[in-house]
């Protein structure tokens, strides 16, 4: 069954038609990768994904319901998890702080003006974040000042950040990019792990062929703005369209 | 204790002390002495230090916490003046609902402001906020005459119907009956210590204001506020709307305005338009960052710092520098004097410009910050040199194996 069900999405900036019709259904418990060359229009998408563009045409369904119109907040409500390419963490606060904020965020994100309730009186908020840090091995570094940890940290803060949610869906532009080798093997065991221990969807736009190939049991090639193909990893790997359009310049890293 | 840590509690109880004793503390020299006029330990100036902290504290949990600048927070100063001369003009001379009408008046206003001014980050909202002051204080100045009386300012009158107070009531503002006027004066030796009533009610309030700051900024709500200020978009990310966040703070911070603004009224019943000027909305940034924006203590050091420059620094005058000098040649007198003339005296805020240039680019967490780094230097001190060298190896081996 499909979770997310994208149709007919066309976007238009200026004179660049950066998608045009493109139809995507990402299964449920899957992981779908869509791989495309610099410009293919695939960050755009993932944009329209989550509410930060609106696209000109189609329709973008998430579990039945349809997400455009709505604000980043309530698309992540309905239980999409965005992960960023660059890491965005709360830099200034602590890492345990980092941890505790999606913790103490409500599903349905509504506010609460606690302001007079102290942060360590809430033992089973702080025991969650605790219980995160630890399966995340970030434990030893809760006392860290976020910004000040290695590019891997963050990202393994950030996907922690966003696990503590439950979220159905979880999105990842680009999770390994500007990553030494065994940052980028450490975030694809670790992304691994979460597929095997819970019930999740996680859709996947790399540039890194290792990545794709060692993770994605679908994937969606996009060039130009449009779906080339969509296939197994193995028949992705011969496609000859494929070839032609992108991993003909990159043999070497598929 | 009082669901603070140690260390919030040890905080609390030293600005307690430090200003229950504050009469005693701010008044070092001698009355008769060359020095005298250092003292700030005169009621007028201290329920200043205090007022204006209540002021600093309440924009530090804007500022300090979400880092957004407003730059109209007068405006809410202003009408809690206002709201609490109208309460003593019709009510009672009792400072009591005069505070509460105050801040409620306070709050509201800020409600209106902050939603539409939140609708903007940065440097937008810094224009609009200012806007928004301007606007109250020009209004105030004119079309709203008949509410704020214009340029004479609102004043207490005996023909005010206060409904609530009897015949033989004080018509001085009063807390059930001590004027706020009233004080006791000690004399010790050349010393003399004034103790008010005015200052003491101010200064009990402004320690519940700290107070409530120190659980603000040690709840999940400052935490919230924190990470709005370190990365909206995660927030958003995280299914969080950060305007509510945001404008609670807002409100909270606009209530302590008119918090302060009630007790200015309250200390000397009138209540006039300048209040509301932008020079006055930049003071209390001043305060906050000289003092270190979010940190507990810094706003109140500020506003101190502030205050004691504005009341002091301002009446060293050319008789009172030849004074000092004059123990020297003429010439070399009269050269020091014209020296030091643009610095003291009406030349105060020169002095103060170039300490907050130092500070900015010095400190830039404010003497908060420089307070630490002078405790930092006598801890190290103590500590014999292995040590040190032993923590920096820990240190490199722990960047090691990460």
């Amino acid at each position: 069954m499909a979770i997310l069900e994208v149709k007919n999405v066309g976007k238009r900036f200026g004179g660049l038609q950066a998608l045009s019709d493109v139809n995507l259904s990402v299964a449920e418990n899957s992981v779908h990768a869509i791989i495309g060359p610099n410009g293919a229009g695939k960050s755009t998408l993932l944009n329209c994904l989550v509410g930060k563009l609106i696209p000109d045409t189609g329709s973008v369904m998430f579990d039945g319901q349809s997400v455009l119109g709505r604000k980043p907040y309530e698309i992540n409500q309905m239980g999409i998890s965005r992960v960023f390419q660059t890491p965005e963490i709360f830099g200034d606060l602590s890492v345990q702080e980092n941890m505790l904020i999606p913790c103490f965020a409500k599903r349905d994100g509504s506010f609460q003006m606690n302001a007079l309730t102290s942060v360590t009186s809430q033992r089973d908020i702080l025991d969650k974040a605790e219980e995160m840090l630890v399966e995340m091995k970030l434990a030893d570094k809760r006392h860290m000042h976020a910004a000040s940890m290695s590019r891997g940290d963050k990202r393994r803060l950030e996907i922690a950040m966003c696990l503590s949610q439950n979220p159905r869906l979880l999105l990842l532009d680009e999770p390994t990019a500007g990553m030494a080798r065994a940052d980028t093997n450490n975030t694809i065991d670790l992304l691994k792990q979460i597929k095997e221990e819970r019930d999740i969807t996680i859709a996947i736009i790399e540039h890194d062929m290792h990545v794709v190939f060692s993770l994605a049991e679908r994937i969606t090639v996009l060039a130009q703005g449009t779906p080339l193909v969509e296939d197994t990893p193995d028949k992705i790997k011969g496609h000859p369209k494929v070839r032609e359009a992108y991993l003909g310049e990159s043999q070497d890293a598929a | 204790m009082l669901s603070l840590n140690k260390k919030d509690f040890g905080l609390l109880l030293v600005v307690a002390i430090l200003t229950l004793a504050a009469p005693i503390i701010l008044n070092p020299f001698p009355a008769n002495s060359g020095m005298a006029q250092f003292n700030a330990g005169y009621p007028d100036l201290m329920q200043r230090f205090v007022i204006f902290g209540i002021f600093a504290i309440g924009f530090n949990i804007l500022f300090g916490l979400t880092g957004y600048l407003s730059f109209g927070h007068a405006a809410f100063l202003g009408v809690g003046s206002y709201s609490a001369v109208w309460m003593m003009k019709l009510l009672s001379m009792n400072v009591i609902p005069a505070i509460l009408l105050s801040v409620i008046v306070a709050g509201l206003f800020s409600v209106v402001i902050g939603y539409v001014s939140l609708r903007r980050s940065g440097i937008y909202f810094s224009i609009l906020t200012l806007a928004f002051a301007q606007m109250s204080f020009n209004l105030a100045y004119s079309v709203l005459t008949p509410i704020t009386n214009g340029e004479t300012g609102l004043q207490i009158s005996l023909s005010d119907p206060r409904i609530l107070d009897g015949a033989n009531a004080p018509s001085y503002p009063n807390l059930f009956g001590a004027q706020m006027n009233s004080a006791a004066t000690v004399e010790l030796g050349n010393w003399i210590f004034t103790f008010s009533v005015g200052y003491y009610l101010c200064a009990v309030i402004m320690l519940a204001a700290f107070y409530i700051s120190i659980r603000v900024f040690r709840s999940p709500f400052g935490m919230m506020l924190r990470a709005v200020k370190s990365n909206q978009q995660r927030m958003n990310y995280t299914g969080l709307n950060t305007k509510p966040y945001t404008l609670a703070a807002f409100v909270i911070s606009g209530m302590y305005a008119g918090l302060a603004g009630g007790l200015l009224a309250s200390m000397d019943p009138l209540a006039g338009a300048e209040r509301m000027q932008w020079t006055a909305s930049g003071e209390v940034v001043l305060m906050t960052i000289l003092g270190g924006a979010g940190t507990l203590l810094g706003p109140v050091l500020g506003a101190g710092f502030i205050k004691y420059f504005e009341n002091i620094f301002s009446k060293i005058n050319d008789n009172v520098l030849h004074g000092w000098f004059s123990f020297m040649p003429d010439g070399f007198e009269d050269f020091l004097v014209t020296v030091i003339h643009p610095f003291v005296g009406k030349g105060w805020n020169l002095t103060l410009g170039l300490l907050f240039m130092l500070v900015v680019i010095f400190l830039p967490g404010g003497l908060v910050e420089g307070g630490q780094r002078f405790g930092r230097v006598f801890r190290r001190k103590d500590r014999n040199a292995g040590s040190v060298e032993a923590d920096a190896a820990k240190q490199r081996n722990q960047t090691a194996a990460e």
